[in-house]
């Protein structure tokens, strides 16, 4: 332990403004945990979140390093162009199901297929919070939360839209199980590709009452767990998931982990040096090269 | 057929009425390339459908020894038709004493024959089919004929059409003999069935020494490589795709590794113009220069995170080839009709920089420096192209480029910078006097430099503030960074100074080919205006003065609500009364006649 270069503080942030109990400050520690542990070098993290709680979360760890708090369900497209910028950086983008599973799902779906190498993670309470209250796309469906009536509408699980839309790595955790969460952001981050963590977050103030799958009540007597080996196909990994919810419970662990396939700078082919630390010489082909481009013009 | 009368010499309006799709647009581009190797200004402009193929189509080329190489107007001197469907709407647009080209398997209607123009119908379809096997290459082979006719017609040098062709197919001998073999077809049998050549002719001269013939799509495109940018994000739209496509073509000619055959740029095609913005907001954010190009419909759904650039100050470069709108609009039709969603994109008070280019040449040079303009000011940059520019070949200024030149990445602090200062990054703070703060890429120094970004409310040091002293600071220095920007853009040009008159015209972008056009025009008449061509916004402060100067003030512009109008009312606190209003609006490029008439009107 004294010989690690960084210590725990290094990678804490400033003091939470959420709700006490939130699910999401434990997610912010885990998070902190997982890096301190892996001792990756604090400023060469990278942190971009959209908005809502959740989206608050990137203050509160990893001080050292830049974030960027970004638009509503946009999180994906500026990290990805933060990613194409520098490849060699730890990208971890924050979200919640509001930011994610409505206004965000395109970008979302969009970079999973892109197998953009970052961990991305959606604090997950069936609600949106930081509006107070209403009931977002992965709400049970006939459920509704404090302030407003069930949808009706069919509830998106984002572990399984991940399984078969380009995620390479693809998990659930909980806020109640911070051991497990630590050991889930450990594999996300070294997995080379785009590695999800949908984790269960309950909301205390709007959306924790026992009948509400996310709830803190119901996942302490519905928690399930895949502990079997890595699964590298997108059936086996449904087939695990729905195996544990026909057992009515809840599924956390990892469910996919697929190493074959080329990340995005591998699939474009972008060269070794991180495209921002190119300088003149190799980007601008000068007054030589506009000679054959005048004339082939005339 | 009409007597040839005297010769009007390199001065000719050649329309083609087509099919679109038909391969007609490469046959016609040949032509065009033939007349600029004749050394002979010209330009060409594309009226197409919006629509894959099977549609009416049509193609301009103006020749013209002046360099007046705008849009003329409806009628043409020679028109060659080979789209049946257009053809009696056609007959009506030749100008008195022209020529009428067309195929002879189409019968005309004697009722709609006029007298005053030469007919020459030929035998395209007979010929393409008993000189040529394929269908294929019938159908492109018919082109060439009418190419080889119309070189008849204007005594054009055959050589310099088969020098064009030589290049255009280098490498596939069969190619090019087969577009020798229709050339001579088209070009003997007109010569031999017509007193040819016509009075239109174009003799050779050697006006286009530094000049190119080019696009501004593929002149924006080389910008952005010569300007430095690594990442492009994009999603097809018309009439901007052309530009991500040469700007594909050119980074894989100058920018792959020698070593390695590696990538010294990232390409996106991404599923939305949002996402575009939002990945070219990322890369400049952690350090990279990044773009995207588009049009009108995409900058609506960019104005989010449009103001968020803005009021969290990061660099973005947005090319946008205006078409007509709004909504869907006309795809392929030209306005400038998109300048108060450009300079005020987004809820809130925000302004973005916008640069004017007016022709492919200044498409280069204002796509290559919007990269140091964006990195300088910490703001979005739109360069306000339009189709006309975008789309269309014209004999352009060539290309030039000073080795010396250094990319301006505007105030970063490395991490030696930050090494040596006390304390750390104020984000937001205006440490020089000129109202713009300094900013760190990400990962640049392990404990100093770190800042959050966010498109929330905010103090100097970038931390969350909702306080009104807070937000204030904020907001009123970039409202004078707004005024610091006027430095760092493209200077307007005084294009006429006369000082005879109390009439100043200004005007920007496309309508530079109509509008020297139409001053020519009056100064031939003695109506002497002065004309002051603006290049950016904001405004130089010489726009103010050239406003002041003058009693009357016209500016002219392709919208209908006087959108650059508006800007300088607003912009400039002018007073609306002063400035009167030129608009062409209905999709098709404004004419010299068209300003010339209601410059008339309103003097």
């Amino acid at each position: 332990m004294t010989d690690e270069k960084y210590s725990l503080a290094d990678y804490q942030g400033a003091a939470s403004t959420l709700c006490k109990a939130c699910g999401h400050d434990a997610i912010s520690a885990s998070i902190i945990n997982a890096c301190y542990e892996m001792q990756i070098e604090p400023h060469k993290i990278v942190k971009v979140s959209g908005i809502g709680c959740s989206s608050k979360t990137p203050t509160y760890f990893l001080g050292k390093s830049h974030g960027f708090n970004a638009a509503h369900g946009r999180m994906p497209s500026i990290i990805t162009g933060a990613n194409m910028a520098h490849k060699d950086l730890t990208y971890i983008g924050v979200s919640g199901d509001g930011d994610t599973a409505s206004i965000g799902i395109g970008q979302f779906m969009h970079t999973m297929r892109l197998n953009l190498n970052m961990t991305y993670f959606v604090f997950n309470n069936g609600c949106y919070g930081l509006t107070k209250g209403q009931v977002s796309a992965t709400a049970d469906k006939e459920r509704g939360t404090r302030k407003y009536p069930a949808s009706h509408m069919e509830e998106i699980d984002l572990v399984r839209l991940a399984i078969i839309s380009g995620a390479t790595f693809v998990a659930r955790g909980y806020a109640g199980n911070k051991k497990q969460l630590v050991e889930i952001i450990k594999r996300a981050i070294n997995h080379k590709g785009f590695a999800f963590i949908d984790v269960v977050s309950p909301c205390v103030r709007f959306n924790n009452d026992k009948s509400s799958t996310k709830s803190y009540p119901y996942m302490k007597s519905h928690l399930g767990e895949y502990g079997g080996e890595s699964i590298i196909t997108q059936e086996e990994a449904l087939a695990a998931l729905q195996k544990i919810k026909d057992d009515n419970k809840v599924p956390t662990g990892v469910f996919y982990e697929n190493n074959l396939v080329l990340d995005a700078h591998d699939m474009l082919q972008t060269t070794s040096t991180p495209l921002r630390e190119l300088n003149e010489d190799k980007l601008c082909p000068r007054s030589s090269a506009l000679v054959g481009v005048n004339n082939k013009a005339r | 057929m009409a007597i040839n009368k005297e010769n009007k010499v390199n001065d000719v309006l050649i329309r083609f009425a087509n099919i679109n799709g038909s391969g007609s647009l490469s046959a016609n581009s040949l032509f065009t390339k033939a007349v600029f190797r004749a050394g002979v200004p010209v330009g060409s402009k594309n009226i197409y459908p919006s629509n894959i193929e099977g549609l009416p189509t049509w193609y301009e080329i103006r020749v013209s020894e002046k360099g007046y190489l705008g849009s003329r107007g409806k009628d043409a001197d020679v028109i060659v038709c080979l789209n049946p469907e257009s053809l009696d709407d056609d007959v009506t647009k030749v100008s008195r004493g022209g020529y009428f080209i067309y195929d002879n398997i189409v019968k005309l209607d004697d009722n709609k024959k006029r007298n005053d123009i030469a007919y020459m119908p030929m035998p395209f379809t007979v010929l393409a089919k008993t000189e040529f096997d394929s269908p294929k290459a019938r159908n492109l082979m018919k082109n060439i004929i009418y190419i080889g006719a119309l070189a008849a017609l204007v005594d054009l040098d055959l050589d310099i059409l088969k020098s064009v062709i030589l290049d255009e197919f280098k490498g596939r001998d069969d190619v090019v003999v087969q577009n020798y073999k229709a050339l001579e077809l088209g070009y003997n049998y007109a010569k031999s069935h017509y007193a040819l050549p016509s009075k239109f002719v174009i003799e050779k001269r050697n006006l286009n020494k530094d000049k190119i013939l080019f696009s501004g799509n593929s002149a924006q495109a080389l910008g952005a490589i010569y300007g430095g940018a690594t990442v492009l994000a994009w999603y097809p739209i018309a009439p901007s795709t052309t530009s991500a496509d040469a700007f594909a073509k050119y980074a894989k000619e100058f920018r792959i590794d020698e070593l390695t055959g590696k990538k010294n740029y990232a390409i996106l095609q991404v599923e939305d113009e949002i996402a575009s913005i939002g990945a070219v907001i990322g890369a400049s954010w952690n350090g990279a220069r990044a773009f995207t190009t588009t049009s009108g419909p995409g900058i609506s759904l960019m104005t989010e995170l449009l103001g968020m650039a803005y009021f969290a100050e990061i660099p973005a470069v947005i090319y946008n080839v205006q078409r007509g709108g709004p909504s869907t609009g006309m795809p392929t039709r030209t306005q400038q009709a998109d300048l108060i969603s450009c300079a005020y994109a987004s809820h809130g008070d925000t302004k973005n920089i916008l640069l004017f280019p007016s022709n492919p040449t200044e498409c280069f040079e204002m796509a290559a420096d919007a990269f140091d303009i964006a990195e300088t000011l910490q703001n979005p940059v739109i360069l306000m192209s339009d189709l006309d520019i975008g789309v269309n070949n014209v004999t352009t200024g060539e290309f030039k480029w000073d080795d010396k030149r250094e990319y301006k990445r505007g105030k970063v602090l490395s991490a030696q910078d930050l090494e040596e200062m006390e304390g750390d990054i104020a984000r937001y703070k205006d440490i020089d006097g000129d109202a713009i703060p300094y900013r760190t890429y990400p990962a640049t120094h392990p404990t100093k430099g770190a800042f959050f970004t966010r498109g929330t409310s905010h103090d100097e040091e970038a931390l969350y503030s909702e306080k009104a002293e807070d937000y204030k600071i904020i907001v009123d220095r970039l409202k004078d960074k707004w005024r610091t920007a006027e430095d760092y853009v493209p200077e307007p040009i005084l294009e006429r100074k006369h000082d005879m008159f109390d009439v100043g015209v200004l005007y920007f972008g496309s309508t530079k080919q109509a509008v020297d056009e139409a001053l020519d025009m009056l100064e031939a008449e003695s109506i002497y205006v002065d004309a002051m061509r603006i290049r950016a916004l904001p405004f130089n402060e010489e726009v103010e003065k050239f406003i002041k100067k003058h009693n009357r003030v016209i500016v002219i512009e392709q919208n209908r609500d006087g959108q650059m109008r508006t800007l300088l009312i607003n912009e400039l606190n002018i007073n609306s009364k002063k400035l009167e209003s030129i608009l062409v609006y209905g999709g098709a490029p404004i004419t010299a006649a068209e300003i010339y008439e209601q410059m008339k009107e309103l003097l």
